[in-house]
């Protein structure tokens, strides 16, 4: 069967579960005992060994399954989590995710057996073996764990095929024996290839239901909907039919694989409710799948309510409420749909287009003079539905950076154990949204802070006491919107940054001389961390210093119109500040005039404007700067660095844009101000990328073209 | 936006077997072809944005139909006198493999000629002429002789080489 176009989807969803399956080992690790996140961990690891399967990659179904093997017999009980299977387990997880790899590159999942695992996997399994159900038969491929499932239940005294029958259920059953009606065992296996295993279910209940009434099924229905089984399913069924009739009707299905059945007795039945009353009774912790776990507690409740003579009613009636019940017990699912990123793009740029055709409309409307007030208005209307219009697509293409900040506390955790450190990481604002582009994007730039945070900025625990720190060092990611931007900060309380090791070490490499050293300030020193090939630490570890620099970093961040800073105080700490746009296509910005020349500056970047007096203008070093609010604020004429003649005389006021770049402020000095407006940012295309100060163009409302200035660029 | 436009984008117009067409321009005194494959459109002047701290030749930008495209001048590139904006200056939009779209400014377009290959001469290169590097050609029409250009040369940042 050819799966290749399921191939993306597959790809998606295996790391939605490899994710999840991270999050939920490591909160094990924390709380070994919580039965929820067992429960979790089997569920994901048991989704991933069925889609492995259905994809044909043998291998990762295979380690899939042995690791489901594990979490089955803690689930059951049987063993205790300890801390190196937790490591086996992320190791397992670390195969799993190399098989994704290759998958998604070559589509093939590589040759990779990870022998070694599946033994170390086995060993535990043995280790913590001596329970009463065999652990390597439970989950032996399906044909076998019928088998062994049906020794359970024979041993528990009848039933069929373990089934677990309620008073209300078995009831039921013992009456439509007693009118002569024939009660029936049904196990529907489907084919191993199947892709829409629930809806060939479905058909196979209908077929069923023409014939006979469903009593019971297990899994539960409402299970079977969601494809919560493995590969059969066995209901109970009363019919007036014969069994070859039913199991002929069920077989008809495609892709069932087979479907047996069995004439049931009343001793098989009444067997049943007490092997389930045994078994409930046995412990808490129960050792049934979770399906019937949540269905226990309502069968329990039916027959209070229900009258008795309402017993005999048609089983729909029970499996109902039951089914309501278990729906509200899911976990409440996100109602999404899946849309190629290019798609988005595509839409982005037709809302850029509108916005262009609106602001030509606008500015149209301003020169004929004459519009009248209905037009206007008109206008007025459609500039809101294209800022909204706009800004739902935005928001449609805005993922939280939770899927990439994910995998970080699982890295903190083998970081500690490669760096001997102890540390934590502490994580707030993973639901803050950003593009998605950018989402993707600032993982690596993310990862690379957090090692150097954990390598080079905290110490080890000696020293830590020592200083009379506390031995767990602490490493923050805050993650939070701030008006147009999107800070992220990774803050440690380690060493902080050495200033004087940086200039030591920037003059040892020759980055800069020992008298530009001396000149240097605090920050400029701090800077230099962010040249290119350049890492203080003295031993080249595995984790840090391996060749990507902090220049990489912070020329990542830049590609998104970011930005990054640091602060430091040694023996303190540092803090890393990333400044990310919401968004990349659309601005809004402030309009100047320089000359005859207009040009935009983002308004992102910009903090104030000022109407200065000539006089006021002070030369510091052969630099013109002008004092605001006690803060000496450098001047660049805009006229001279873009070579245009200025229209206005030397001793008129001057309009002056202050702009922000991290700490650093310098004003513009412009001819006019024209206004603010929502421009759309197009590229100068590769032709013209010599000039830096020029982040992009774009097209105003006349159809002409304005230049829209790089304020970072300036600084 | 132009009447040049709809005159020599009809579809009529394409290299049929051994023959190649090329759009002839002025530029000053001298005629040049272009070869008509590499030609996307022909709009008048529109206003064109400066960009500052790049070549001489480099124009500024143009918007053509929302998108915004470069704009040189093929004259400062070989060395001529700068341009003269009139009523018969235009600006071909060309779309090159590497360089993507660019528009270069010419001061007038005159006409499509339909040149056997076998009518074109290969370039010789012992021409001391700088200009000479720009030329993939000549062609030999009724109207006289033709200097085809080579757009790669033409196009090519001659900061690079």
């Amino acid at each position: 069967m050819d799966v290749s176009q399921y191939l993306e989807i597959f790809l998606d969803e295996t790391n939605e579960h490899l994710q999840n399956l991270n999050t939920q080992i490591l909160s094990l690790e924390q709380d070994p005992e919580n039965m929820d996140t067992i429960n979790e961990i089997f569920r994901a690891a048991h989704s991933l060994k069925g889609m492995a399967g259905t994809m044909g990659y043998k291998r990762m179904q295979t380690l899939t399954h042995d690791m489901e093997n594990v979490f089955s017999e803690v689930r059951n009980g049987n063993i205790k989590v300890k801390a190196d299977m937790i490591d086996v387990l992320f190791q397992c997880l670390d195969a799993l995710e190399e098989y994704n790899t290759n998958i998604r590159e070559s589509s093939d999942e590589g040759t990779n057996d990870n022998g070694a695992l599946i033994k170390r996997l086995n060993d535990i399994m043995t280790g913590g073996s001596g329970a009463e159900e065999a652990p390597a038969a439970k989950e032996e491929p399906a044909g076998e764990a019928a088998a062994a499932k049906e020794e359970t239940a024979a041993s528990a005294g009848g039933g069929f095929h373990g089934v677990k029958l309620d008073e209300n259920q078995q009831s039921v059953l013992s009456d439509a024996i007693k009118q002569n009606k024939k009660v029936y065992g049904l196990t529907v296996r489907v084919q191993e290839s199947c892709i829409l295993k629930a809806a060939r279910a479905f058909l196979v209940f209908k077929a069923i239901e023409e014939t006979s009434e469903i009593i019971v099924s297990d899994p539960s229905s409402q299970d079977i909907e969601d494809e919560r089984f493995d590969q059969e399913f066995n209901l109970i069924i009363v019919s007036e039919a014969d069994l070859d009739v039913v199991v002929t009707a069920a077989k008809g299905v495609s892709e069932i694989e087979d479907v047996t059945g069995s004439v049931l007795k009343l001793e098989d039945i009444t067997g049943a409710a007490t092997a389930e009353e045994e078994a409930s009774g046995a412990s808490e912790v129960s050792t049934e799948a979770p399906a019937q776990q949540e269905e226990a507690p309502v069968a329990n409740e039916a027959p209070a309510a229900q009258p008795a003579e309402k017993q005999t009613q048609a089983p729909a009636a029970q499996t109902a409420p039951a089914a309501k019940k278990n729906t509200a017990n899911k976990p409440v699912v996100n109602r999404t749909v899946r849309v190629d990123i290019e798609k988005l793009d595509t839409l982005m740029n037709l809302v850029s287009e509108l916005i262009i055709a609106k602001n030509s409309l606008v500015s149209a409307s301003a020169m004929s003079g004459n519009s009248s007030q209905a037009v206007n208005e008109q206008i007025e209307y459609l500039e809101s539905v294209t800022t909204s219009l706009h800004e739902s697509v935005m928001k449609v293409r805005m993922v939280p950076i939770e899927s990439t900040v994910n995998k970080f506390p699982r890295m903190v955790r083998d970081l500690q154990k490669k760096l001997g450190k102890k540390m934590e990481l502490y994580m707030s604002g993973e639901e803050t949204e950003l593009d998605r582009t950018v989402v993707d994007q600032i993982g690596d730039p993310l990862m690379h802070l957090l090692r150097n945070s954990a390598d080079h900025g905290l110490e080890s625990a000696a020293v830590r006491k020592e200083r009379g720190k506390p031995e767990v060092g602490s490493i923050f990611l805050d993650a939070y919107q701030d008006g147009n931007n999107v800070v992220i900060e990774v803050r440690d309380d380690g060493n902080g940054i050495d200033t004087k090791a940086v200039k030591n070490k920037a003059i040892e490499r020759g980055i800069i001389t020992p008298e530009q050293g001396e000149a240097m300030s605090e920050k400029e020193i701090i800077d230099l961390l962010f040249n290119a090939g350049f890492s203080t630490a003295k031993v080249v570890s595995d984790v840090s210093g391996r060749g990507v620099g902090l220049d990489v970093v912070k020329s990542m961040i830049e590609s998104l119109s970011g930005e990054v800073e640091v602060k430091s105080r040694l023996g303190e700490g540092s803090t890393w500040t990333i400044r990310l746009p919401l968004t990349l296509a659309i601005i809004q910005a402030l309009m100047v005039e320089i000359g005859d020349e207009k040009y935009a500056i983002a308004l992102g970047s910009i903090q104030t404007i000022e109407d200065i007096l000539p006089s006021d203008v002070n030369l510091v070093q052969a630099k013109e700067v002008i004092q605001l609010r006690d803060l000496v604020i450098p001047l660049i004429r805009l006229n001279e660095i873009l070579d245009i003649p200025s229209k206005k005389n030397p001793e008129d006021n001057l309009v002056v844009v202050v702009v922000k770049k991290g700490d650093k402020l310098a004003g513009l000095v412009v001819d006019e101000l024209i206004g603010q407006q929502e421009i759309v940012i197009k590229s100068l295309g590769k032709y013209i990328s010599k000039c830096k100060i020029i982040s992009g163009a774009t097209v105003l409302g006349d159809g002409e073209v304005a230049l829209i200035l790089d304020a970072n660029a300036l600084l | 936006m132009n009447d040049a436009t709809s005159t020599y984008e009809t579809n009529e117009l394409r290299t049929v077997g051994e023959t190649t067409q090329f759009i002839v321009i002025k530029l000053g005194e001298e005629q040049y072809g272009i070869d008509i494959k590499y030609i996307d459109n022909i709009v008048r002047m529109p206003h064109i944005t400066r960009v500052p701290k790049v070549d001489e030749y480099l124009k500024g930008v143009i918007n053509l139909r929302g998108e915004v495209i470069p704009v040189m001048s093929i004259r400062i590139k070989m060395g001529l006198e700068p341009d003269v904006e009139t009523k018969s200056s235009r600006i071909i939009i060309l779309k090159l493999e590497q360089q993507g779209t660019i528009g270069v400014i010419v001061d007038e377009v005159k006409e499509v000629v339909t040149l056997e290959n076998d009518r074109i001469e290969k370039m010789a290169y012992d021409s001391k002429d700088e200009r000479a590097t720009f030329l993939s050609g000549v062609g030999k029409s009724d109207g006289g002789l033709i200097s085809l250009l080579d757009l790669n040369a033409v196009v090519l940042d001659s900061s690079l080489t």
